[in-house]
């Protein structure tokens, strides 16, 4: 299906301050594709995510989302095709209970109470939370937020997730809970964050961004082989590829 | 001393509170939020020397938190924290207003006395039930019950994101005031400079997060109407307690039973002097 193609084409991007934090980027993205945005910190991921819901609008250039450029106009059904999980999960759960949270998304699209209550059921089941339906957000633990914060999407039916660092902060198990989550899914997914072996497990495709430019835009194993172009990023190969530094230590110690 | 977090701790626990089943709890939303409505008009109604005539009205919160089986020396101690404020109001009443209104034997008792006790009881009666309010009904249900009756949305949901990202501001002020107690050294860095700084950082943060909040409610549709769970039906039940407790207030508003027993008790002394 070539209807959720997400496409950049020469998008730029200054903030009111005078600070580009986009430079004609340019990629496009196919249905069903799994996409990690990297970079260092500041290098514009970010706002790169913000454009692609029309919540930042581009200086120039242009974003489209399936067959629709991202204007005023057409944002009601971009905001609909692209389900976006937030960095902080307390910045989307703003309603009383998780069960109310989730059913923000499709009460808004007007669907009716009874679809409603069924869609956030199977939602939440999705990411494992459907015991926590009736718990107010504040008292859930981080890991339990992030996955609310997704089914909060999920119930929206989007036809792409994107995701802002969706495993950071979280302890070793619920991040492992998230990952297979996300590998789970059959969406479009475009992810941005710093934890590289993380991308390597659900990204086949990276983007490696540096000072608001794309530097590199190929398949994981290639960009993660390449250690010259990270070290130019700021950035370093995943832990699961790099020498073990226990082993390191020991051999170390025996000679 | 009360902390930020304490108190946070506290409120969290009126709400819990809210969870309980017993009969004032399964009753509507809108029938409590109205009764306690009617208890504070009535009470505020009072003329401000009336002193005798509001103390049965003690009895509403007594009956409630009874029959809801409240923790009550929980919902004193609240109660307790907020008295002082109103005592403050009421302080320089005894000052401006001399006259004596009321004399027990040679003891006179001024007006500003009479009012400054008056505003104690009645801000004592009013928080109670507030507070109790909240207790038996939770601090959601009560917006949703305010909505029902016909407040206007806005100010609805401010009073939702207020008590949802109350607790997250709470958070945040403990951890700056933590950092700041931690390197200030004795006094030097408890000033007020240090202070304005801090609250005007908070300021910014909630402002930009206020900003990201706005942004994850466009990303899912928003576009202005909020829509809030309506459970609940105003049923013969809530009815009948609405009324009853109305009936309850306007005898007790119109009839002042402690004057009322004073005579009869004086009228039977009079009697059994005037016998032999």
């Amino acid at each position: 299906m070539s209807h959720h193609i997400v496409a950049a084409d020469r998008l730029s991007f200054s903030y009111p301050d005078g600070t580009a934090a986009l430079r004609s980027v340019s990629f496009s993205i196919h249905h069903g594709e799994s996409v990690a945005v990297i970079g260092a910190n500041g290098a514009g991921k970010s706002t790169l995510l913000q454009q692609l819901n029309g919540y930042l609008t581009p200086t120039s250039g242009q974003v489209r989302i399936g067959d629709f450029p991202v204007t005023p106009k057409t944002l009601h059904d971009v905001r609909r095709t692209v389900g976006m999980v937030f960095q902080n999960p307390d910045d989307q759960l703003f309603m009383p209970t998780v069960f109310d949270d989730v059913a923000f998304g499709p009460l808004n699209l007007g669907m009716p109470t009874k679809d409603v209550e069924q869609r956030v059921t199977a939602a939440l089941d999705t990411v494992c939370a459907g015991h926590l339906a009736a718990k107010p957000p504040y008292r859930l633990s981080c890991g339990e937020k992030k996955r609310v914060a997704i089914a909060t999407v999920l119930a929206m039916d989007p036809a792409m997730l994107v995701m802002d660092e969706p495993t950071s902060g979280l302890d070793p198990f619920s991040r492992r809970e998230v990952i297979k989550l996300l590998n789970e899914f059959s969406h479009t997914r475009i992810i941005t964050s710093h934890d590289l072996d993380m991308v390597a497990e659900v990204c086949d495709r990276v983007i490696v961004m540096h000072a608001g430019e794309i530097r590199a835009d190929g398949a994981a194993e290639d960009i993660f082989a390449d250690a010259g172009l990270l070290a130019s990023c700021r950035l370093e190969p995943p832990f699961s590829m790099q020498a073990c530094v226990v082993c390191a230590k020991r051999g170390g110690q025996t000679s | 001393m009360a902390t930020i977090e304490g108190s946070m701790l506290d409120f969290r626990q009126l709400d819990l509170l809210a969870a309980q089943d017993t009969v004032i709890h399964r009753l509507d939303a809108r029938a409590k939020v109205l009764v306690v409505l009617l208890f504070i008009i009535t009470v505020v109604s009072f003329g401000r020397y009336e002193l005798s005539a509001m103390v049965p009205f003690f009895i509403f919160p007594v009956v409630m938190v009874v029959l809801a089986d409240l923790p009550a020396g929980f919902i004193v101690r609240k109660v307790a924290l907020v008295i002082p404020f109103a005592a403050a109001i009421g302080i320089f009443n005894p000052l401006f207003d001399q006259e004596i209104r009321l004399s027990i034997g040679s003891f006179g008792i001024s007006g500003g006395w009479l009012s400054c006790a008056s505003i104690v009881v009645r801000a004592t009666l009013t928080v109670t039930a507030a507070l109790m309010l909240v207790a038996v009904t939770g601090f959601t249900a009560v917006c949703g019950a305010l909505e029902r009756l016909g407040m206007p949305q806005a100010l609805v949901v401010q009073l939702l994101f207020m008590q949802r990202y109350l607790f997250v501001l709470a958070d945040d002020a403990a951890n700056a005031s933590r950092a700041r107690e931690l390197r200030a050294f004795g006094n030097r860095g408890m000033g007020i400079g240090p202070f304005a700084a801090m609250t005007g950082h908070l300021l910014l943060k909630s402002w930009e997060r206020a900003e990201r909040i706005h942004m994850a409610m466009l990303a899912r549709g928003f576009q202005g109407e909020f829509y809030l769970q309506r459970t609940g039906a105003f049923g013969l039940r809530e009815l009948l307690f609405v009324a009853g407790w109305l009936a309850v207030f306007m005898i007790l508003r119109f009839t002042n039973i402690p004057l009322l027993i004073g005579e009869a008790v004086t009228r039977l002394f009079i009697a059994q002097a005037t016998i032999p």
